[in-house]
């Protein structure tokens, strides 16, 4: 059994009066309430909490596990479009933790966070391909999984599948050109 | 006055010159059969395999299927030493010019096998290879039996037995012959009691 992240949550709340991190559990249970953590934090401040938790003694997160979004469009009870989740771990205490950063269209973006763990870059780049979600202060914000010319982010809810007639316009090579 | 032209010969052949023509004739008959014999029992396959059809592909190249039976065994995984273009599998959008590049770099005479994919119709997958690529043969399939393979590089050997090595222009944009799915025999599973 892991231990719960509660001292880093508490921690949090004492560091940062002025943030509601309105701590839950990723699944709620009656008999353990305070399990798997998820905390939200405003874009804002999101590069100050989590330098904070990175180095507080209390947290120790030295592990970004992941890095992903999701898009709450159509989404039952949702008030904000994009969610960005981080997953952390602290492999000294044990413990884990999953950070909620809500945005917004248009220009969805968030501070980058490849200056507290570095292997937030591929992840990000990841996030912005397929969402849209731009990453401030990233060294190297390119698409990652599409092409450069692609102009679309597939992952988000009101992409058609199919696609937007992106895939038919490549060069045809006929024998006699080979 | 310009160059003349070269006068036919109007005189009867003798019966060397005749008999030496006729061995000729057959000299050049047995050489174009041979060729097209042994060009289409040595295949060489470039597997560009990127998903479980390739997994098929290398089945069909292990021993229980054994496409050395068919002298295709020898896969080159440079396209400057293979003439049998074997796509298996579905190709992303991002490794469609990829697929080109090999085929282009390939040196005639070339064969392409279009084996399996079809199902995938997203946005980042490429809706049958031959929009791009001259096809010769497809194989359906999802992802398609080594009989089926073996099919399709039968038809392969039927086409250069029969067509032979014909120029680019020639051919055209591609065969688009079908290889028949095998039959899968329904076997009646054991009692288990």
């Amino acid at each position: 059994m892991n231990p719960t992240a509660n001292a880093a949550v508490d921690g949090l709340a004492s560091a940062f009066p002025d943030i509601d991190f309105a701590p839950r559990p990723l699944m709620p249970r009656e008999d353990k309430p305070r399990e798997q953590l998820c905390v939200s934090v405003p874009a804002g401040r999101l590069l100050d909490v989590m330098r904070f938790l990175r180095t507080d003694e209390r947290c120790r997160f030295e592990q970004l596990c992941d890095l992903t979004c999701i898009d709450y469009l159509n989404f039952p009870k949702a008030r904000d479009r994009y969610g960005v989740i981080y997953s952390l771990l602290s492999i000294s205490k044990g413990h884990r933790l999953w950070v909620k950063c809500l945005v917004n269209d248009p220009s969805p973006e968030v501070p980058s966070v490849v200056s507290i763990w570095k292997g937030a870059n591929w992840l990000e780049r990841e996030v912005w391909d397929m969402f849209g979600v731009r990453f401030a202060g990233h060294p190297d914000l390119r698409r990652i999984l599409t092409w450069e010319a692609f102009e679309a982010h597939p992952l988000r809810k009101d992409y058609p599948l199919r696609g937007r007639g992106e895939r038919e316009d490549f060069e045809r090579i006929t024998r006699e050109s080979a | 006055m310009g160059l003349a032209l070269p006068v036919a010969p109007s005189y009867q052949a003798s019966k060397e010159e005749y008999l030496s023509t006729k061995l000729s004739y057959v000299l050049d008959l047995l050489r174009e059969k041979t060729v097209n014999w042994s060009r289409k029992n040595s295949l060489w396959p470039m597997p560009f395999a990127t998903a479980c059809c390739g997994i098929e592909l290398m089945a069909t190249g292990a021993s229980r299927y054994d496409i050395a039976r068919f002298g295709a065994e020898v896969m080159r995984f440079t396209p400057r030493q293979c003439d049998l273009l074997i796509c298996a599998g579905r190709v992303a959008i991002k490794m469609m010019p990829v697929l080109q590049r090999i085929y282009m770099q390939m040196s005639e005479p070339k064969w392409v096998i279009s084996m399996g994919g079809g199902v995938f119709d997203t946005y980042a997958v490429v809706q049958g290879i031959d929009q791009y690529l001259p096809v010769d043969v497809y194989v359906p399939g999802c992802p398609p039996r080594p009989e089926t393979l073996i099919e399709g590089v039968m038809a392969i050997q039927r086409l250069v037995e029969k067509e032979g090595v014909k120029s680019s222009k020639e051919r055209g944009r591609g065969m688009g012959l079908v290889v028949q799915p095998t039959i899968q025999v329904q076997v009646e599973a054991p009692a288990v009691n």
